[in-house]
């Protein structure tokens, strides 16, 4: 399969941006994931939030890992350099890209498989070197590319596909994230883009690491087996090949919610995901408060989302803490880097 | 006891061993006493024998004192400072007939005089120490020093070069100076006057060292990325590489700071792992800074995944190993040349990676600085392949040197002005026929655009799984590495000069060449000549091919188990197997060069020669 390019026409009368683009102007490859994948939802959001943002195309930097969500930072901004990395291991590769320009705005996309699994020890050295970044993770809590096994985010007791039961404990990106000193910590839901717009146009201008971690079902592998709702009967028939074009175009999953109240969302697999709209008097630069609120609702089956945790006041990115100079090192000329012969005749004095 | 004509033999010619506790402060008294005959004018070689432990474990230095210049392991013990209780027996073993042994008597030990052939000789260190020295950790480091003013007595070194050395050692501590040479002093006063000073190997000034420096491959390669232009070292520690990076830091403090603002015009990044390490190069180096990474094999088996990244996606990558004995983690603090197929076909699927042999400190700096350029040139990982001798031992070698007016080769890297030029950008499209395309940093343009990717990809940069859109990009991977025979250092051809060519050949490679040239001189004495090849790259050069054809017999010496170049050179040459000899060398230890002429004689049935009397003893 190649990729398929797509049809870019924009219409005149679309609305142009600060940088006198239109959101086609943001737009990237034509998708190649499951009709009514969350993830899509994920891309349209953060099209939004780069037109919102007046940012042109080239200053942006996409990087990702491998799964389903790494393949999605090829859907958006074609105008932007992409680096598809390998599983596990975008966060180097966006700390070195950031080391070497610093002035550029830097966007990884990448899974629950990805992250907490695979890459877990580079996600975690990422946000203690302060990256700054915006690191999204889709989290659908299942492997989508290899068809249906359980990610490190599944919770106990939840069912694969072909009903084998999740034993071991999840990890909690959000969790994770305000241990390990993280700046900037949100979750929202694919299907909530009114929220999940402002979140990543935030986590882009946040100087330092800002993750979004984003519940972004599964329409194809994260499914109940047995299910009355679930596309059960739909498997049964297609279960040998499951090809994206067997999949039905699903609605989008969408949901809204006034503040301060708890919602069920029905999940294309029949699981429940409780979302609960922080309320009004929260306070989210207290990282105590809200490692205790987040574990709290958790622990009562219950997603917290929004911006859980923001530090933008003492905030020290990575270059901030190396004190790297203002130029972006990769813009330094020669004649600034070396020290010229005579220096290196004068290093010899040493070593006579 | 020696004899006069081999005592006079040994006049700035011998060894002498100082076996040590590690964590006593031997390190320094050590260099003290190898810098001391170095800036005596007299060739010096010093090597380092130590554990994988910081302290309480034996450790051997070894100080070559050699007026030709051979910078190998000679294999004699001429003088042995037996300074470790522990590994007494061992270390008596250890010297040569005719040698000696000094120790410390205070505690006298009538087990060392169990060898008729050598003379032992006892200063008191610990008692002279004690009674002037206060503090157990004071005097256990003093005792060491006072052993190098010993040893200074009993070879002739002057006093006033140590006295020299020792000041500069302290400049910003003058109570050290004094202290320390209150116990050189200690040591020389004793020896002087109740120990048969000088020896009969000793030194004798000599004007061989000008224009020379003693340095370690490591330092000299920090400074060949320092000259380079490099901007990021990531990392992860591991000996015997760390001390790259220390030394790149050190340098980047002083040389790379903005002289207005002092902020770093540098950032070195201590990764979490080998595969971070790596990965924050690629990322660098995709975003146009010229970055790299030491390591040494363990860190490359973790590199692996991602040198096949950088191949394929075709990013350049700078990646020192600086080679210990595996497999596993083996003998960290040993010596081996045991990377070279790890790291020429690393990563899965097809791969092959430009690497570089250096085979000294000198070669440390001009090859890093290659390194980028062809990195760069070539859009693609460039290996170093340096190893724990050079990297961690001081070698005599010329001073180091810079042409201002060199400026480094950013490979093909299109700007903006370019960029707006084109009618369209294509990310691997081969316009010049040398498989190397035209690449772009972010930020430069929309319209120059790609995305990089390891999956398969077409010529324009998209994801392809068509058969004949993977093969076109697979192909002109074969070509740049085609191109890259041509760019990377040629092997280095010693002889045959006047005498005509010998039907006898020998390549190496690396650290064994210091071993080689001084066996090649040997083996002349005993009327076998070769002619001697030296890869100093892979891929192999042309020179390389016809070389092999011309001689009917090649030895192949190298410092593995598993005849790791012969493979190479087996599988990416013409060259007909039968006729490459392996002289292998893998105990841990450098190669010394006596190993190198037993081989050559027992494997051409000593008919060309006569015994290899003269070629000295080798563990």
């Amino acid at each position: 399969m190649t990729s398929i390019t797509k049809p870019r026409v924009a219409h005149p009368s679309l609305p142009r941006n600060a940088a006198g683009l239109t959101r086609r102007d943001y737009e990237g490859a034509m998708s190649t994931l499951c009709a009514g994948c969350g993830h899509d939802s994920v891309t349209a959001a953060i099209v939004e939030a780069c037109w919102g943002l007046d940012l042109r195309p080239e200053q942006l930097v996409k990087l990702s890992g491998i799964g389903c969500s790494s393949k999605t930072t090829a859907y958006f901004v074609g105008g932007a350099h992409g680096f598809n990395s390998v599983h596990g291991r975008m966060p180097s590769i966006a700390s070195g890209a950031n080391a070497a320009n610093r002035e550029l705005y830097y966007i990884g996309v990448s899974g629950d498989g990805d992250s907490l699994s695979i890459g877990l020890g580079q996600l975690a050295h990422a946000i203690r070197r302060n990256v700054n970044m915006l690191y999204l993770i889709e989290n659908n809590g299942v492997y989508g590319l290899t068809k249906g096994q359980f990610s490190a985010s599944a919770d106990v007791g939840s069912t694969a596909r072909k009903g084998d039961i999740n034993q071991q404990p999840p990890i909690d990106p959000v969790l994770l994230a305000l241990t390990l000193g993280a700046t900037f910590v949100a979750r929202s839901f694919s299907g909530d883009k009114r929220q999940l717009v402002p979140l990543i146009e935030a986590g882009l201008r946040h100087r330092g690491f800002a993750l979004i971690d984003v519940l972004s079902p599964c329409v194809t592998f994260n499914d109940h087996e047995g299910s009355t709702k679930s596309y059960a009967f739909t498997r049964e028939h297609y279960h040998a090949a499951v090809e994206a074009d067997f999949v039905a175009r699903h609605k989008e999953i969408s949901v809204d919610y006034a503040e301060g109240t708890a919602t069920s969302v029905q999940l294309h697999d029949d699981s429940q995901v409780r979302l609960r709209k922080l309320d009004a008097s929260y306070d989210p630069t207290d990282r105590d408060a809200a490692y205790s609120y987040v574990a709290g609702k958790l622990a009562q089956g219950e997603h917290v989302t929004g911006l859980i945790h923001v530090d933008s006041s003492a905030a020290r990115e990575f270059h901030d803490i190396n004190e790297t100079t203002e130029v972006p090192l990769n813009r330094l000329p020669y004649e600034q880097l070396s020290p010229g012969a005579a220096a290196l005749a004068k290093i010899m004095g040493r070593y006579r | 006891m020696p004899d006069a004509a081999h005592a006079q033999d040994r006049l700035n010619d011998f060894v002498v061993r100082f076996a040590n506790v590690n964590g006593t402060g031997s390190a320094s008294a050590n260099a003290l006493v190898t810098k001391a005959i170095f800036r005596m004018g007299v060739p010096v070689s010093g090597k380092n024998y130590f554990p994988s432990n910081i302290q309480g474990l034996p450790t051997w230095y070894e100080v070559r004192v050699t007026r030709e210049g051979h910078l190998a392991r000679s294999g004699r013990v001429d003088l042995m400072l037996a300074m470790n209780v522990e590994t007494y027996s061992r270390d008596v073993r250890d010297v040569s007939p005719g040698g000696f042994l000094l120790y410390d008597s205070t505690w006298p030990r009538s087990s060392l005089l169990a060898r008729e052939d050598i003379v032992v000789l006892g200063v008191p260190f610990a008692q002279l120490c004690n009674e002037a020295f206060e503090g157990a950790r004071n005097r256990i480091l003093m005792k060491n020093v006072c052993c190098a003013g010993a040893v200074a007595a009993l070879l002739e070194i002057e006093l006033e070069v140590i006295r020299t050395l020792v000041g500069e050692q302290y400049a910003k501590r003058p109570k050290l100076v004094a202290a320390n040479m209150k116990a050189i002093e200690l040591g020389y006063q004793y020896a002087r006057e109740k120990l048969p000073c000088p020896l009969p190997c000793r030194v004798a000034r000599l004007d061989a060292t000008r224009g020379h420096v003693l340095i370690d491959g490591n330092t000299a390669a920090a400074l060949g990325c320092l000259y380079a232009g490099a901007t990021i070292g990531a990392w992860y520690p591991i000996t015997p590489s760390t001390s790259l990076m220390d030394s790149f830091r050190a340098l980047c403090e002083r040389y790379r700071k903005d002289p207005v603002t002092g902020r770093r015009n540098f950032a070195v990044i201590q990764a979490e792992d080998e595969l971070a390490a790596i990965g924050i190069v690629i990322g660098a180096s995709w975003n146009g800074a010229r970055a790299f990474a030491p390591t040494s094999g363990p860190g490359i088996s973790l590199m692996n995944e991602f040198l096949g990244l950088a191949y394929y996606a075709e990013v350049p990558c700078v990646i020192f190993d600086v080679q210990r004995v595996g497999p596993s983690t083996g003998m960290p603090t040993r010596t081996q040349q045991c990377d070279l197929l790890l790291c020429a076909y690393a990563s899965h699927g097809d791969t092959r990676h430009v690497l570089l042999f250096p085979a000294d400190p000198e070669e440390c700096f001009h090859m890093a600085v290659q390194a980028f350029d062809l990195a760069e040139r070539l859009q693609t990982p460039v290996l170093v392949m340096s190893d724990l001798d050079i990297g961690m031992n001081e070698w005599m070698c010329p001073e180091l040197a810079w042409d201002d007016a060199w400026r480094p080769d950013r490979g093909k890297v299109l700007s903006a002005e370019q960029v707006a030029a084109l009618d369209k950008f294509q990310r691997f499209v081969d316009r010049d026929g040398d498989g190397i395309p035209y690449r772009t940093l972010p930020g430069v343009s929309p319209k120059a655009a790609y995305f990089t990717r390891g999956s398969g990809h077409n010529q324009y940069g998209a994801y392809t799984e068509d058969s004949a859109e993977y093969q076109v990009v697979v192909d002109r991977l074969l070509t740049k590495f085609a191109t890259a025979a041509k760019l990377v250092p040629q092997a280095v051809l010693t002889g045959p000069g006047p005498r005509p060519p010998s039907a006898l050949g020998l390549v190496s490679l690396g650290s064994c060449d210091s071993a080689v040239r001084e066996a090649l001189a040997l083996l002349a004495g005993h009327g076998v000549e070769l002619d001697y090849l030296r890869v100093r790259a892979f891929p192999f050069g042309a020179e390389v091919d016809s070389f092999l054809a011309a001689h009917s017999t090649v030895f192949v010496v190298e410092q593995n188990r598993d005849a790791q170049l012969k493979s190479l050179l087996t599988l990416e040459t013409r060259v007909d197997k039968s006729k490459l000899h392996s002289i292998l060398h893998y105990d841990g230890l450098p190669i010394p060069a006596g190993f190198v002429v037993e081989r050559v004689l027992a494997a051409l049935g000593g008919a060309a020669a006569r015994p290899a009397a003269a070629t000295g003893a080798h563990r």
